[in-house]
């Protein structure tokens, strides 16, 4: 119960410990990962924004320079000499020759009506009439025009760019095909990295170059156009499956077409990823060692606390112990005080009574001698009760477990006072051999006295009737040993092993407890001493108690 | 038996004492021995005869009903300084006769107690006492 009281207790520290050092931990994570990955979108977004731009700025100025030179042609060789085919069909092989990356297909000279007076290049388109074509109209009214791609008559992507020209008070048009590919290929010099791409749409989101990825030329894109404004370059973010499109788009001049650039951050954010990684790496290990922390100290603390508690719990029955001691103690002492008040009052007038013999009417008495002896018995039994309440009263006093100057001659001689009525009662004696080198040693005198009193009773218990107790005390080596030995019966060998276990015994019940011998063992291991024994059966038992001289403390 | 000290006139010992067949008793050997002994059966008693006479010593118990032995000796100290006073005591407890020989105490006796042990106490109280 008291375990699950430490484990559930154990629990909360660690619980609260690590949610209230992790969450802060994670929490800052997460928020430095937002700000970074925010960092890197802006940074991407420029990036895009930037590229759409100068890419949207390279194609107008493709587009500008073919419309400047269609302009200057037809402007400095005049409709007169370029509606002749074989000055039209001249002037468009030097201008290839000269350039290759010109990409113009073909070339053509309308008339004001609509009519294609001159064509050179691949096709068979001399003769035909535009005049309804709507990019007539446009490019009569304004005076250039580029068309979207689209496949007209010749079957594959492409779109024309016409200027219009003065012939006199007559408007007339030079007309040019754009090779596809010179554009795509333009267009294509911004696609960046594995997965970036670049193309233009039309108002309505047509292809008009070929992406990269996802679609044809002329195929629909998923582009809307119309969430990107005029003016200004606009970036669209398309997150899906964990990655997240970047659209950048531009309109062009003509305000028709629509550079976009695409960036897939997935593919370009290794560095996000690593960067990503590493701080999970380094919070992860932040988080395992204050978890490992966390549990140490939670464990640390909570052992601490149950070897706390538990050291009280002992104390507490050490305390109960000694109270229940005190009380006895102090139980002894009235009695004993009771007894000697009428001792006293006995020895008194058996004194009083002594005095008065000496007055001559006594001294003549005949029965003087048996008074006289009488008073002597009583006075000498008086002594004897005295003794023992004495003992009592020291035992007393005693009671109290503290460490305090013993002098084991002395304990033993109280011991063997208090037992030596029923010994001798029993024919038996109880002899002493004290060596004189025992030193006073720092030990608990009512414990001592105990030990020696179970000892010695045991003793006597043992031998029953007429025998011999030998107390021996030696000092050697820093070592007091006192031995116990009588010449009773000895203890049996198949018993011999079990004398020291609590409630133990071969006496009558109600005579013996078999607690005597486990607790002096108890007693005398704790005072830092042993306890062992030799016994032969028939010849007696030897009982030796060994206690370390410990000298008191200087008061 | 053996008096105090051969004809001089008997010592005036103050016995303060709850225990009354004890203190009749006592008081009837200790003037066998050139002792004049006063009866005194409380603290409160014994402490209005000394005022009223003069003791060369007293001999008090320690333990009585109305008063702690302890009390009467502080008290006693208080109001005659020189006065030796013998405690008596059933109790064989050596705290409370040193807390008597604290309190001022000139020696101290456990009841019950061979008659010439008192006898030499008393003497040598008030010999002392003379010097
Ligand atoms: N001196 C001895 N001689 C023979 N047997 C002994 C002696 N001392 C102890 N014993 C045996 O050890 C047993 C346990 O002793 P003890 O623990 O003191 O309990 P108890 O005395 O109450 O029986 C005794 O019953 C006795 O059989």
């Amino acid at each position: 119960m008291k375990k699950q009281m430490y484990n559930s207790l154990r629990l909360k520290i660690i619980g609260l410990t690590l949610v209230v050092s992790i969450t802060p931990l994670v929490l800052l994570g997460m928020a430095i990962y937002y700000r970074f990955a925010r960092a890197h979108e802006a940074r991407i977004e420029d990036q895009v924004r930037h590229l759409a731009e100068s890419q949207s700025y390279a194609v107008d100025f493709f587009l500008r320079e073919r419309i400047s030179l269609l302009a200057m042609l037809a402007d400095t060789h005049g409709f007169e000499k370029l509606s002749q085919p074989a000055a039209l069909s001249e002037l468009f092989e030097t201008m290839n020759r000269r350039s290759e990356m010109l990409g113009l297909i073909d070339l053509g000279v309308i008339d004001c009506n609509g009519q294609h007076t001159a064509y050179v290049g691949p096709y068979d388109l001399k003769g035909r009439d535009y005049s309804n074509e709507p990019w007539f109209a446009e490019v009569m009214a304004k005076g250039k025009y580029i068309s979207d791609v689209y496949m007209g008559f010749r079957r594959f992507p492409h779109f024309i760019i016409a200027v219009r020209a003065r012939n006199g008070p007559q408007h007339w048009i030079l007309r040019a095909t754009t090779d596809s590919d010179v554009f795509n290929r333009l267009v294509k010099t911004a696609q960046s990295g594995r997965l970036g791409d670049a193309f233009i749409v039309n108002t309505e989101g047509i292809y008009q170059t070929a992406p990269r990825f996802q679609g044809k030329i002329l195929g629909q894109s998923h582009i809307d156009p119309k969430n990107f404004s005029h003016g200004s370059t606009f970036v669209e973010r398309r997150s899906k499956r964990g990655a997240t499109d970047y659209f950048a788009g531009d309109w062009l001049n003509n305000d028709k077409w629509l550079m976009v650039i695409r960036q897939e951050l997935r593919g370009q954010t290794d560095g996000l990823a690593k960067t990503r990684n590493t701080e999970i790496m380094i919070i992860s290990l932040g988080i395992l060692a204050i978890i490992m922390t966390t549990i140490f100290i939670a464990h640390s603390v909570v052992t601490h606390l149950e070897e706390t508690a538990r050291e009280m719990d002992k104390l507490n029955a050490q305390l109960i112990q000694s109270d229940k001691l005190a009380a006895l103690g102090k139980m002894a002492a009235g009695i004993a005080h009771e007894i000697n008040n009428p001792l006293a009052v006995i020895g008194e007038k058996a004194g009083w009574m002594k005095d008065l013999l000496l007055e001559e009417e006594f001294q003549n008495s005949p029965h003087l001698e048996e008074y006289a002896t009488s008073l002597l018995k009583i006075e000498s039994h008086v002594e004897r009760a005295r003794k023992i309440t004495h003992n009592m009263l020291g035992f007393a006093r005693r009671m109290e477990p503290h460490l305090d100057d013993v002098d084991i001659h002395q304990i033993l001689d109280q011991t063997i006072e208090l037992l030596d009525n029923h010994a001798r009662i029993n024919g038996i004696k109880i002899r002493k051999h004290y060596h004189s080198g025992v030193q006073i040693i720092a030990s608990d005198q009512s414990q001592m006295q105990q030990v020696f009193l179970n000892l010695i009773s045991n003793a006597i218990d043992a031998i029953e009737s007429n025998g011999l107790i030998d107390v021996t005390t030696q000092q050697k080596n820093g070592t007091i040993v006192i031995r116990i030995q009588d010449d009773g019966p000895g203890i049996p060998k198949d018993q011999q092993h079990r004398i020291f276990d609590p409630f133990f015994s071969t006496k009558a019940t109600g005579r013996g407890t078999g607690l005597g011998l486990s607790i002096s063992y108890s007693i005398v291991e704790k005072l830092g001493g042993t306890i062992t024994f030799e016994s032969e059966p028939g010849k007696g038992t030897t009982f030796i108690v060994s206690l370390p001289a410990v000298a008191p403390e200087k008061k | 038996m053996k008096p105090v000290e051969g004809n001089h006139p008997p010592i005036r010992l103050l016995l303060i004492d709850d225990e009354r067949g004890f203190v009749a008793t006592l008081s009837k050997r200790l003037a066998k021995r050139n002792v004049k002994a006063t009866q005194a059966f409380s603290g409160r008693e014994g402490i209005q005869i000394l005022r009223k006479a003069d003791f060369d010593v007293v001999l008090l118990d320690l333990k009585m009903e109305d008063m702690d032995g302890l009390e009467v000796l502080k008290i006693i100290k208080i109001m005659i300084p020189d006065l030796p006073v013998i405690m008596l005591s059933g109790h064989a407890s050596e705290e409370t006769a040193h807390n008597g020989m604290r309190a001022g105490a000139y020696d101290y006796l456990t009841k019950p107690y061979d008659i010439q042990e008192l006898i030499d106490k008393i003497a040598s109280a008030t010999k002392s006492d003379d010097e």
